[in-house]
């Protein structure tokens, strides 16, 4: 099975508060709050560590929950912020970009 | 406000964390607004080290929303590189600017960098009148170049459109030609005195019967009817509600390091190049006395049947001499809208009726010649 990663979109306007992130896309302005679960994984969203190993090491660490069907919560979530331009993600690690799109 | 900002920025206010920020980075300009509270002498703006420091701060703060404003943003060098790093801290950045000094390449910069809006002043859809404003001829075209750069970048463009007695009636003419470019537009009849406490300016604001046809015109208010209606009688929720958003989720930095609870509010709280932004915004007793006004302890406006829907501005009062006090232009407005005088208006009367009888004591007038 391939692996996932995820990278913050360098387009979005974030920032925390009280645990949970405040998102505004980059396309429209729609604004969008993460739970805590939602949050963790954003913030882990560092294009180099695959998903599966954010849930093994921050999700099933913090919440008492079964790794398969937290993996595949966090997979939907990721393809449903992926679709608001707010994650990317991909097969192959994602290379960090800065604000205006380019590689560093 | 859409709902969820709303939402956030109730949470924001019952964490105390300062959701919202104006950072002026210049008050160097390179228009002569004849409105303008500004001294645009450069007294020593913060370095670019110094903005990124207080950047950092804020970001650890929890502020969002970062509007960058001056003076013109655009005379700073270190422009980009500021918006670039404020964009690395991931903040919301809207801007503020005339727009003369934008041209493609800096529209398409912005749009890299992902700016959510640019404002951008316009006063009149004629450049004779825009001009007389700005006192800099050709400023209109060139801002208005701007806007179309910077929609052909696909970026947001609101149109701000401060009105005085120079270009009362041309609003309708902005209006139209911001729907003509695609771009929002926004209408306000404040004039704001002098930072220094100079007031003189205020005589450009417009007269009653503008004011009155601006708070009557549909295309602006929607509902007539409903928008110029009485208030009802303040209930208790009303009374202890808070009476703006400044200094409770939002504030602002000047080019100098000083901060205040808004850009129209020069109550002095601290200076971040001394403390730490964060320490101001917790522990500054200026900023914790403002924080405790409700609206019930409105001196004269708990009195006034325009309580509940007035749009007093607190900054404005307190530059009046009273922050706690009314402020005489949002009670112009208020009696625009409904036609019936406010309290501060009733009592500002009263005061000139009994300066009438002073002047009319026959025998001590007498006496004194």
């Amino acid at each position: 099975m391939s692996r996932l990663y995820l990278a913050r979109n360098p387009r979005v306007a974030a920032r925390a508060l009280d645990g949970e992130m405040m998102i505004m896309s980059g396309r429209d302005s729609t604004l969008f709050t993460l739970n805590k679960t939602a949050t963790i994984i954003w913030q882990s969203a560092d294009g180099s560590t695959p998903l599966d190993e954010i849930v093994e090491r921050k999700i099933c660490v913090e919440f008492d929950v079964e790794r398969s069907a937290a993996l595949h919560d966090a997979e939907s979530l990721a393809r449903e912020l992926a679709s608001h331009e707010i994650l990317q993600i991909s097969e192959q690690p994602i290379p960090p970009r800065n604000p205006a799109g380019e590689s560093r | 406000m859409s709902v969820l900002l709303q939402e956030m920025t109730a949470r924001a206010q019952a964490l105390n964390v300062p959701l919202s920020v104006q950072l002026d980075l210049t008050y160097r300009c390179n228009e002569r607004c004849v409105h303008c509270y500004l001294d645009h002498d450069d007294h020593g703006e913060m370095t670019t080290p110094e903005i990124k420091h207080l950047l950092d701060e804020m970001a650890d703060a929890g502020v969002f929303i970062l509007t960058l404003s001056g003076g013109e943003i655009f005379l700073r060098k270190d422009f980009f590189e500021i918006l670039e790093y404020a964009r690395q801290l991931m903040f919301c950045v809207k801007l503020k600017t005339n727009a003369v000094l934008i041209r493609e390449r800096e529209a398409q910069r912005l749009r890299d960098l992902h700016v959510e809006s640019i404002q951008i002043s316009i006063y009149s859809h004629r450049a004779e009148v825009h001009d007389a404003i700005t006192l800099i001829p050709g400023s209109l075209k060139r801002s208005l170049d701007a806007v179309r750069f910077l929609k052909s970048q696909g970026l947001k463009v609101i149109i701000a459109n401060v009105l005085m007695t120079g270009n009362a009636q041309d609003y309708p003419g902005v209006r139209a030609l911001a729907a003509e470019l695609g771009v929002e537009c926004t209408l306000d009849p404040t004039i704001t005195p002098m930072m220094d406490g100079d007031r003189s300016i205020l005589g450009l604001g417009v007269d009653h019967e503008a004011l009155r046809q601006v708070m009557r015109d549909p295309a602006l208010v929607g509902d007539v009817d409903e928008f110029c209606a009485i208030a009802p009688p303040a209930g208790e929720d009303e009374l202890e509600s808070l009476p703006c958003s400044a200094g409770h989720t939002a504030c602002y930095v000047s080019p100098y390091g000083d901060m205040y609870p808004c850009v129209q509010f020069p109550l002095p709280t601290g200076n971040v190049r001394t403390r730490r932004f964060v320490d101001i915004w917790r522990h500054s007793d200026q900023m914790n006395d403002v924080r405790s006004i409700r609206v019930k302890d409105l001196t004269t406006c708990t009195q006034c049947s325009h309580v509940s829907k007035c749009s007093r501005c607190p900054g404005l009062a307190f530059m009046e001499g009273n922050m706690r006090g009314p402020s005489s232009q949002d009670c112009e407005k208020s009696f625009a809208r409904t036609g019936v005088p406010s309290a501060n208006m009733l009592a500002k009367k009263r005061g000139g009726a009994n300066l009438v009888q002073i002047r009319m004591l026959p025998t001590m007038a007498g006496a004194m010649a």
